[in-house]
């Protein structure tokens, strides 16, 4: 990439022919750096926008654009049809002569394998077909980082769930019943289910160290604490499904709800022993993700079937099945140790990170990474010694959950910042912005902070919210809400704050990049613009912000994007809150391509003058606006209706942010992340301390998203993530005890409702990233990064109990554990 | 799998004496879950919905007589004034739409110990008429459950509805989740009193195999209320119901709470529940 500035696109990038745009133009137009910031002060009561600035994105001529451009909050194609319950999961998913799958899952968390006897599922009238481990043609195991999870299980199992064996029958019940007659004959094992236990046996995943300054430092403040985090559920509702159709050319297609195409694909032709375009994937609807559609759940398994049959084959989880059929949360034990001035400046942080990976490697070396490195919080400490662990053990495997590392390591720095701050005297909000992190400053990997980061006025912004309103008197307003348990008497206010920091994209080195296909044509006479990319649509609104994209850089109205598949190149998987950069990013940069073809054909085939011979296309050079090209003055030098007479444009571009390094495995030290994003949170609760219970009454909360390309997506990210962190903080958890999930329903696994979520009061800073696309910054995670520390923040708050493990059950409040 | 459809009492007992290994199904909230679990595969539903003397309520010599099949809304709705600890049950029971399916014969047959409409009907000393094509009986709802999900009920026979007496006085009811709707009891308490004829009754869910009354606390109370005076509730006195009603309880380790916790907190509820009920009767003989 040298000779492109970061983030700028090289021209092996453009993968089709054409002319590269190659312009970066920082904050293209709006949002750029130096663009005043603005607050999007939400009503708490009103729950939507207030108006938000307008914005002034003037074409040349000085028109303003279309309706529907970025920064607009245009209306969701999937919003209407999800409300009505009539829009297509894929569970839904139908093939007339389709089969279904079912899979035999270990009842043991560790066994070894005798035999495995499928003679009687095979004679169930129905069943189609029966298969094992013996009957993966290609590669047995896979794995996102490192392929160590076995298809269907070989030789042994090492946790409870583990699939063993999957049926092919014509209806779903045979197919169950059929699972139910195979004959396993397991020598059971002790399993690991204690991650120190596994430390000491060597169970290692990774061990990320961070060594920043003196390792032997003093300070005159030391606090100590130990913190725990349970295992958190993403808690989608669309269970784990798809539907496999054998193809004519001995391939198979793949209708999948997933994060990544490209990653299943991969390991899908693996295991199958395909090569990769004969496995063909299409994104069905899906119904959530939050992480847990990263790793492969039955997409070989319908593949394996479909091709052993002849058949389509569908596959749909259960509820209880689903929670042993996707990774989650990796629980954490975290010790710390912050030393600090009388003055509460930060001297040192040293700390220990364990976090159980359960039975299988899937992303936490990247987990672990993450908590290492973000794992003293956005400020700046002069001395840092982190070591974080990963470690097998016989548990449910852990993989990605939004937050991915940073949610548990920040529950234990903030509690620690909380419990400084009483050390020192000072209060929490004091101190935090006492050392509070700030644009250049450097973090514990030696990497230095480019572009904002405004964590002090980010906690200056919840700090100085209005108070809400005092104790309720009505039933639904108090802790127990309508079990009518508490009067108002009986309650206590706490408040808390906490403010969290999150990489954005992939880091560590990692070739990430994403495709898009963009292509202008005429249709019916109106210039019309397809967008194709792979970028998976989990509910985030991505197929809208991509419309919006394409409608600002190409100035047309009409946009259609098309499903997201893997006839075209990857776009690298939704999370690490990328997706918008990355794919936003890839959308932009091959309109700009189109952009420069029409010049080129503008020039009658030859370089235009604008164009600086090395496929850029200067600043003040020609743009596309109210369906023309037109000059810097706003000029038509041609229509698109004209231009594209001579038939479509289409240009694919694969973009890649601006390169990372990997962490030195010994001084954790290098530049390993792209971008950092920051949220701070206002937690406000009030708490029956007899009965422990617990009401959040409101959250103020306020980020910085960098720019806004649709602000009430922005906000459903904001909101939504801020429930996912008071869920961590008050009630989800998958109890695993010996290995065994206790909880495997919505009975037991409770996630908030609508009377445990509060009104929240939402600030949005728009402060440009130079290096970013329009400037924006991922938003997808932070929210719920400081949301359950604030929590918890606040009922010590209240309570005075010194509290040390999320999610916070009644027990550790009332002393009944 | 079959699905029965009787449009008249008779009839519904009729099918249930010739196909008793059919599963009755009222507003389905537990039935459906079981099926969709795949813990049940019954080969045939009987279904209880067109059955129109199941869905009323009305009285009958004294007594309240409550369809096994009113759904809760109705209770909140049309009787809260009458039986006000029931009322408050159903109030907590699910979310709007398990509240406009799922009845009282509903929770009876699920026979569970978090049923929340149990403690009430315990504490109000309630009966429930069970019917067959032999013939109707009427058993007190203490003797209904016998432990977790079993009753006394017969395979031929239906439940047809809950006979709350004419006794009227303050009543609680409050359960504790661990959040604030949607939630299963992790423990509960229900208080009658009766100020007339000078007794108490008091219902506890989920810490026990079944619903369970506690008859020291119970007795205590009735004992050492200041019924006549209406005077102010002793401290000790509440305490001391307190204790009686968390030993009254046997409650276990589980996902949703642990023993000691239960313990604890049912006796913080029967403090709080007799304060409250205490200061309605207090508010209705003009004191206080
Ligand atoms: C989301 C959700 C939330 C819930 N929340 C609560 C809660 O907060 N508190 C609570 O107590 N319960 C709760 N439940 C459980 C359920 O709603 C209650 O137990 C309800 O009372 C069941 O009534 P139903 O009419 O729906 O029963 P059904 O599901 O129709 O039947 C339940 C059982 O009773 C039997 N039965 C029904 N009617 C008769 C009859 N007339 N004669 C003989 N047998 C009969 C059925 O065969 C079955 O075994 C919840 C359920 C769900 C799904």
């Amino acid at each position: 990439m040298a000779g492109w500035g970061p983030g700028v696109p090289g021209p092996e990038d453009v993968v089709s022919s054409g002319p590269w745009d190659g312009v970066w133009r920082v904050g293209g137009g709006v949002g750029g750096p130096g663009n005043p910031l603005w607050a999007v002060r939400l009503d708490p009561d009103a729950g939507h926008p207030a108006p938000r600035p307008p914005v002034v994105e003037a074409g040349a001529d000085g028109s303003a654009p279309g309706s529907q451009g970025i920064g607009t909050s245009p209306v969701r194609p999937d919003g209407a049809l999800k409300v009505r319950g009539e829009f297509a999961f894929s569970s839904d998913l139908w093939a007339d002569d389709m089969l279904w799958g079912a899979t035999l899952r270990s009842p043991h968390p560790s066994a070894t394998i005798r035999s495995v006897d499928v003679t009687a599922a095979l004679a169930v009238p129905g069943v189609y077909a029966v298969l094992t481990s013996a009957d993966v043609p290609g590669d047995r195991y896979y794995g996102l980082e490192v392929a160590d999870q076995p298809v269907l299980a070989v030789d042994e199992v090492c946790y409870r769930g583990e699939p063993v064996a999957v049926v092919a029958a014509d209806h779903p019940e045979t197919a169950r019943r059929a699972a139910a007659r195979i004959v396993v004959d397991y020598a059971v094992r002790e399993p690991v289910t204690d991650p120190e236990v596994a430390l000491a046996a060597g169970r290692l995943v990774r061990h990320v160290p961070i060594r920043k300054g003196d390792p032997a430092a003093a300070a005159e403040v030391v606090v100590v604490g130990e913190y725990r985090v349970g295992m958190q559920d993403q808690a989608f509702l669309g269970p784990e499904s798809g539907l496999a159709v054998p193809a004519e050319d001995g391939g198979v297609e793949l209708y999948v709800a997933t994060q990544w195409l490209h990653a299943d694909q991969r390991q899908v032709a693996a295991a199958l022993g395909l090569p990769a375009e004969l496995v063909r994937l299409s994104l069905a609807g899906v119904g959530g993700a939050f992480g847990a559609r990263e790793d492969l759940s039955m997409q070989v398994h319908a593949c394996l079937l479909a091709l052993r049959t002849g058949r389509p084959v569908k596959m749909v989880y259960g509820r209880e099945e689903s929670f042993v059929g996707h990774v989650h949360r990796h629980p954490a034990v975290l010790r710390y140790e912050h030393g600090a001035t009388r003055d509460g400046e930060l001297v040192y942080v040293r700390a220990r990170i364990l976090l159980d990976g359960g039975a299988y490697t899937s992303t936490t070396p990247a987990v672990v990474a993450n908590a290492a490195s973000l794992g003293v919080g956005p400020y700046r400490v002069p001395n840092v010694t982190v070591d974080a662990y990963g470690v097998h053990t016989n548990n449910p495997p852990c993989g990605a959950m939004r937050g991915f590392g940073a949610v548990q390591a920040c529950f234990g720095y903030e509690s620690q910042m909380d419990r400084l701050a009483e050390a020192v005297g000072l209060d929490p909000v004091e101190l935090r912005v006492r050392n509070a992190l700030a644009e250049g400053g450097t973090m514990p990997t030696g990497q230095v902070v480019r572009g904002p980061a405004p964590v002090a006025r980010l906690l200056e912004l919840v700090r100085d919210r209005p108070a809400p309103p005092p104790v309720g008197a009505e039933l639904w307003q108090l802790p127990g809400g309508m079990a009518n348990t508490t009067a108002p008497e009986q309650v206590v206010r706490g408040v808390g704050y906490a403010v969290g920091i999150k990489n954005v994209c992939f880091s560590e080195g990692f070739d990430d990049y994403a495709t898009a296909r963009v292509r202008l044509e005429l249709i019916g006479g109106e210039p019309t613009a397809l967008v194709h990319t792979a970028a998976a649509e989990v509910g985030q609104g991505l197929v809208t912000v991509q419309a919006q994209i394409a409608r600002t850089e190409l100035g047309v109205e009409r946009v259609v994007v098309a499903t997201a598949d893997t006839a075209v190149g990857s776009a690298g998987s939704s999370s690490a809150s990328r997706q918008t950069y990355m794919t936003g990013g890839a959308v932009r940069a091959a309109c700009r391509a189109v952009r420069a073809a029409l010049i080129t054909r503008l020039a009658g085939g030859r370089a235009g003058a604008t164009d600086d011979g090395g496929g850029r296309v200067d600043e003040g050079g020609p743009e596309l606006a109210g369906g023309a090209l037109r000059d810097a003055a706003g000029r038509v030098l041609g229509t698109l209706v004209d231009l594209l007479a001579a038939g479509p444009v289409e240009e694919t571009v694969r973009w890649r942010h601006r390169p990372t390094r990997s962490l030195d495995p010994v001084t954790g030290q290098g530049d390993a992340h792209v971008q950092y994003a920051f949220a701070a949170h206002r937690a406000t609760v009030d708490v029956d301390p007899e009965l422990g219970l617990v009401r959040v009454v409101e959250i103020a909360t306020a980020q910085d998203v960098g720019r806004a390309i649709n602000p009430q997506a922005v906000v459903g990210q904001i909101q939504g993530g801020t429930a996912q962190g008071l869920g961590l903080a008050l009630m989800e958890e998958l109890q695993v005890v010996d290995g065994v999930i206790r909880n495997p329903s919505f009975t037991d696994y409770l996630i908030p409702t609508v009377l445990d979520v509060p009104p929240m009061a939402v600030d949005v800073l728009e402060l440009a990233d130079p290096d970013a696309p329009y400037g924006l910054r991922g938003v997808g995670e932070p929210p719920t990064i400081s949301a359950t520390p604030a929590i918890v923040a606040a009922i010590r708050a209240a309570t005075g109990v010194p509290l040390a493990r999320v999610p916070v059950r009644p027990e550790h409040l009332t002393g009944t554990g | 799998m079959d699905f029965l459809q009787p449009e008249s009492w008779a009839e519904a007992l009729a099918v249930r004496a010739a196909y008793p290994e059919a599963l009755p199904v009222a507003g389905g909230t537990d039935v459906m879950v079981e099926l969709n679990f795949a813990r049940r595969r019954p080969p045939a539903l009987l279904d209880l919905g067109r059955v129109a003397e199941l869905a009323d309520w009305g009285g009958e010599d004294g007594l309240l007589r409550l369809g096994a099949g009113v759904p809760y809304r109705r209770i909140v709705t049309e009787l809260a004034g009458r039986v006000p600890g029931l009322a408050m049950a159903a109030r907590t029971v699910g979310s709007p739409q398990i509240r406009n399916r799922g009845t009282v014969g509903g929770n009876l047959g699920s026979a569970s110990p978090a049923g929340d409409a149990l403690p009430p009907l315990l504490a109000t000393g309630a009966l429930v008429e069970l019917a067959s094509v032999r013939g109707v009986r009427r058993v007190p709802v203490a003797g209904f459950c016998t432990g977790p999900k079993r009753s006394v009920l017969a395979p031929d026979e239906l439940i047809a509805a809950v006979l709350l007496p004419a006794e009227r006085g303050p009543e609680q009811f409050a359960k504790i989740g661990t959040r604030n709707a949607m939630v299963i009891a992790v423990c509960s308490f229900a208080l009658a009193l009766r100020p007339a004829d000078r007794t108490v009754g008091t219902g506890i869910g989920s810490a026990a195999p079944t619903p369970v009354r506690a008859v020291a606390a119970e007795e205590l109370l009735a004992a050492e209320l200041p019924w006549a005076s209406r005077a102010e509730l002793p401290d000790p006195l509440v305490r001391r119901f307190g204790e009686l009603v968390a030993a009254a309880a046997s409650p276990i380790d589980d996902v949703r709470g642990t023993a000691a916790y239960r313990r604890h907190a049912l006796g913080v509820l029967a403090g709080r529940a007799v304060r409250r009920a205490w200061t309605e009767h207090r508010r209705e003989g003009g004191a206080g």
